[in-house]
C-alpha cells in the first residue's frame, strides 16, 4: 500500500471521530448512546461492542457489494450486520456475562442502530474494502468516544466517580444525571459545547 | 385489571422514549410538527401491533420449538423490515393521501428501536400473546403521547431566541430532558393496582 | 467487475446465499459458546453460594432442591455441607414486586437461623436508588473519596439500622421500619427496600423447613440438574 492511500485511508478514520462523529455530528445512535451511559465503562463497553459490528460489516459488505443486486440490498445488508450482532451477542454472554446484563436489551438493538446500516449504505458499498475498514475503525471510535465522554460526564456529575474512582463524596452528586432525564440533558449539553468548538 | 395496570406502566411510568430510550431518533426527527407527529404516532402503532404479534408466534412456533433462539435478532428484524415493506404497499394502494402524509417516515419506521425492542421485550417479560398486544398497543400509545407533547412545546420554541450553538438537536434533548423529569412523577402509580 | 444486476434470479440466489452464510457462521458460533455461556451461569451460581454460606467440601448445586413456599412456587435451597454435617444453606429466592420488577437473592443462613450474606443475582431497580441494595443491607462501608483523601476529613454518614447480616428473622422483623419493622430502607426506595425484605422473608421460610429435615438426619434427596436462574 503505497503513501498516497494510507494518507487518503488515514483521513476517513480521522473524519469519522471529528467532522463525521455519529453522535454528536451525524446525529445518529442517540437510542444507545442515552440508555448505556449511566457510568464511563459503560459507555465505552458499547461503543467498541458497536464498533466490532461496524468494522466487520463493513468489511463484508465492502467485498459482497457486487454479488449483491441493488433492489435487495437492505435486506443483505441487515442480514450481515444482524449476523454479527448475533455473534457479539453470543460472545459476550460466554466471556463477559456481567458486561451482557448491564448492557441489556441494547446488544441486540445494534442491529437497528441508524449508524450502521447507514456506514454500509453509504460508504461500504461504494467503497473498497480497504478504505471501508478503515471507515469503520473512524467511525465506530468516533461513537465510542462520545459514549464514553457522556457516560463519564453522567458518572461524575451524578456520582462523583470516573471509571468507579470517587472523587468526591457520592451524596454531593446529582443523582437526576445517573437517570433518564439527566441523559437529555447531558447530551443535549455536550452536543452544543462540541458544536461550538467545531465552529471555531 | 392486570392489563389496566401494563398500560398505565407502559404509557406513563416506564414511557419508552422517556424512559427506556427507544425510538430516539424519529423523536427527535418527526417532532417538529404536531401533525406529522400524530401521523408517525399512527403509523408506529399500527407496525408495532401486528410486528409483536407476528414475531411472538415466530418464536413460539419456530425458535422455541427447534432451539434456536440465537437466531432471534436476525428473524426478527427480517420480519420487521418485510412488515414495514408490506405495509408501506397496503396502505399505497388503500389509501394515497395517508401515503403522501407518511411520506418518508414509513421506511423509517423499520429502524426505530422501538418495533424490535418491544418484540424482544415482551419475549423477556414472558408475556402471554394478549398482554403482548395490549403491551404493545400501550406502548405505542406512550410513544405517540410523548411525540405530540413534544411536537407542541418544539413549536413554541422555534418561535423563541435560542443561542446559536443550543439551536436545533441540544435544545430539544434538555427539552426531553425536562419532560423526562415530569413523567417520573408518575413513578409509583403503579403500586396502587 | 461490473454490479449483478437487480433480476429476480439473482436477487434470489444471492439472498438465499447470504442467508445461508449467515445461518451456517451463526450455528457454527452458537456451538462454540454455548457451553461458555452455560459454564458462566452456574459459575455465577456458584459464586454467589460461596458468597452467602460458611466453608464447605460439598456441591451445594447437585445436592439443591426445591421447597415450596406459601405463596404457591417453590424456591431452590443449596445446602452447605462440611464433611457430613450440615453448616449452612444459600437460598434462591425472589421477589415480583420491586420497583422494576422482578429481584433475585441468594441469601445464606447459619443453622441458628441468622443471615450470614446476601448476593442480589439479579435486578432492574433504578440506579443509584434501589439498585442501591446490593450493599445497603450489610454494614457500611466507607470508601473515602479523592477529596475526603487530599484534604483529610470524612464524610460523616448518618447511622443507619440497615443490615440483616448476623441477624435472625425469627426474633429481628425484616420489614421496613415505615411497616413497623426493624430495618431501615434505603432512603427514597421504600419499593424497593420492600421488596427485597420480602424475598428474605420468603427465602427463610424455606430455609426454615429445610433446617427440619437437617436437624432430623433425614437424607435430602438431590432433584434433577437445577442450573437454570429464573430471569
Amino acid at each position: 500500500m503505497n503513501n498516497k492511500t494510507m494518507t487518503k485511508n488515514i483521513r476517513v478514520l480521522i473524519n469519522g471521530v471529528v467532522k463525521d462523529n455519529p453522535v454528536f455530528v451525524l446525529l445518529l445512535g442517540m437510542c444507545p448512546a442515552l440508555a448505556t451511559t449511566s457510568s464511563g465503562i459503560n459507555g465505552m463497553s458499547m461503543g467498541l461492542a458497536t464498533m466490532f459490528v461496524l468494522i466487520c460489516s463493513n468489511i463484508v459488505i465492502s467485498t459482497l457489494k457486487n454479488l449483491i443486486p441493488d433492489l435487495v440490498r437492505i435486506p443483505a445488508f441487515i442480514v450481515v450486520i444482524a449476523t454479527f450482532v448475533t455473534i457479539v451477542e453470543m460472545v459476550m454472554n460466554a466471556y463477559l456475562p456481567a458486561l451482557a446484563d448491564s448492557l441489556g436489551i441494547f446488544i441486540p438493538l445494534i442491529v437497528v442502530n441508524c449508524i450502521v446500516l447507514g456506514r454500509a449504505e453509504a460508504f461500504a458499498a461504494k467503497n473498497n474494502v480497504l478504505s471501508s475498514l478503515f471507515d469503520g475503525i473512524g467511525i465506530g471510535l468516533g461513537f465510542t468516544l462520545a459514549l464514553t465522554a457522556l457516560g463519564l460526564t453522567r458518572e461524575f456529575i451524578g456520582t462523583g466517580k470516573m471509571f468507579s474512582v470517587s472523587f468526591f463524596p457520592e451524596d454531593f452528586g446529582m443523582t437526576l444525571f445517573v437517570l433518564a432525564p439527566g441523559a437529555f440533558i447531558a447530551l443535549g449539553y455536550l452536543v452544543a459545547i462540541f458544536n461550538k468548538i467545531q465552529r471555531e | 385489571m392486570e392489563y389496566i395496570g401494563i398500560i398505565i406502566v407502559a404509557i406513563f411510568v416506564n414511557n419508552v422514549v422517556l424512559a427506556q430510550f427507544l425510538g430516539i431518533c424519529p423523536f427527535l426527527g418527526v417532532s417538529k410538527k404536531v401533525d406529522t407527529a400524530i401521523g408517525m404516532g399512527a403509523a408506529v402503532t399500527f407496525v408495532l401491533t401486528i410486528a409483536t404479534i407476528v414475531t411472538f408466534l415466530l418464536q413460539k412456533g419456530l425458535l422455541e420449538p427447534f432451539g434456536i433462539q440465537y437466531l432471534q435478532t436476525i428473524t426478527f428484524i427480517l420480519v420487521i423490515a418485510s412488515l414495514v415493506q408490506m405495509v408501506e404497499i397496503v396502505i399505497k394502494k388503500v389509501s394515497p393521501p395517508l401515503y403522501q402524509a407518511l411520506g418518508v417516515f414509513l421506511p423509517l419506521i423499520t429502524t426505530n428501536c422501538v418495533i424490535l425492542g418491544v418484540a424482544i421485550l415482551v419475549i423477556q417479560k414472558d408475556f402471554t400473546l394478549l398482554s403482548s398486544v395490549v403491551y404493545a398497543v400501550a406502548t405505542a400509545a406512550g410513544y405517540a403521547l410523548a411525540l405530540i407533547i413534544f411536537s407542541t412545546i418544539r413549536e413554541q420554541l422555534a418561535l423563541t431566541k435560542v443561542p446559536k450553538a443550543m439551536q436545533g438537536v441540544p435544545i430539544a434533548l434538555i427539552t426531553a430532558g425536562i419532560l423526562a423529569m415530569a413523567f417520573m412523577g408518575f413513578s409509583g402509580i403503579d403500586q396502587v393496582f | 467487475m461490473a454490479k449483478l444486476s437487480s433480476t429476480f434470479k439473482n436477487m434470489l440466489l444471492s439472498l438465499f446465499f447470504i442467508c445461508l452464510l449467515a445461518a451456517g457462521l451463526l450455528a457454527k458460533v452458537n456451538d462454540m459458546t454455548k457451553e461458555p455461556i452455560a459454564d458462566a451461569k452456574a459459575l455465577k451460581l456458584e459464586e454467589a453460594i460461596k458468597d452467602v454460606v460458611p466453608d464447605f467440601d460439598n456441591n451445594p448445586v447437585t445436592e439443591s432442591y426445591k421447597v415450596a413456599t406459601d405463596s404457591g412456587d417453590s424456591l431452590l435451597v443449596y445446602p452447605a455441607k462440611k464433611g457430613e454435617e450440615v453448616v449452612g444453606f444459600a437460598v434462591n429466592s425472589y421477589s415480583d414486586n420491586g420497583f422494576s420488577g422482578n429481584i433475585q437473592v441468594m441469601v445464606g443462613f447459619d443453622m441458628g437461623s441468622n443471615v450470614i450474606n446476601y448476593a442480589v443475582l439479579s435486578h432492574a431497580e433504578t440506579p443509584g436508588l434501589g439498585s442501591q441494595m446490593t450493599s445497603w443491607f450489610k454494614p457500611q462501608v466507607h470508601e473515602s473519596s479523592l477529596i475526603e483523601r487530599i484534604f483529610g476529613f470524612e464524610m460523616k454518614k448518618a447511622e443507619v439500622k440497615s443490615s440483616i447480616i448476623g441477624k435472625n428473622p425469627a426474633t429481628t422483623q425484616f420489614a421496613v421500619s415505615k411497616d413497623g419493622g426493624d430495618i431501615d430502607a434505603i432512603s427514597a426506595s421504600t419499593v424497593t427496600s420492600r421488596a427485597f425484605l420480602e424475598a428474605i422473608n420468603k427465602a427463610y421460610v424455606a430455609y426454615a423447613q429445610s433446617n427440619d429435615y437437617a436437624s432430623t438426619g433425614a437424607t435430602i434427596n438431590a432433584s434433577e440438574d437445577s442450573i437454570e436462574i429464573n430471569e
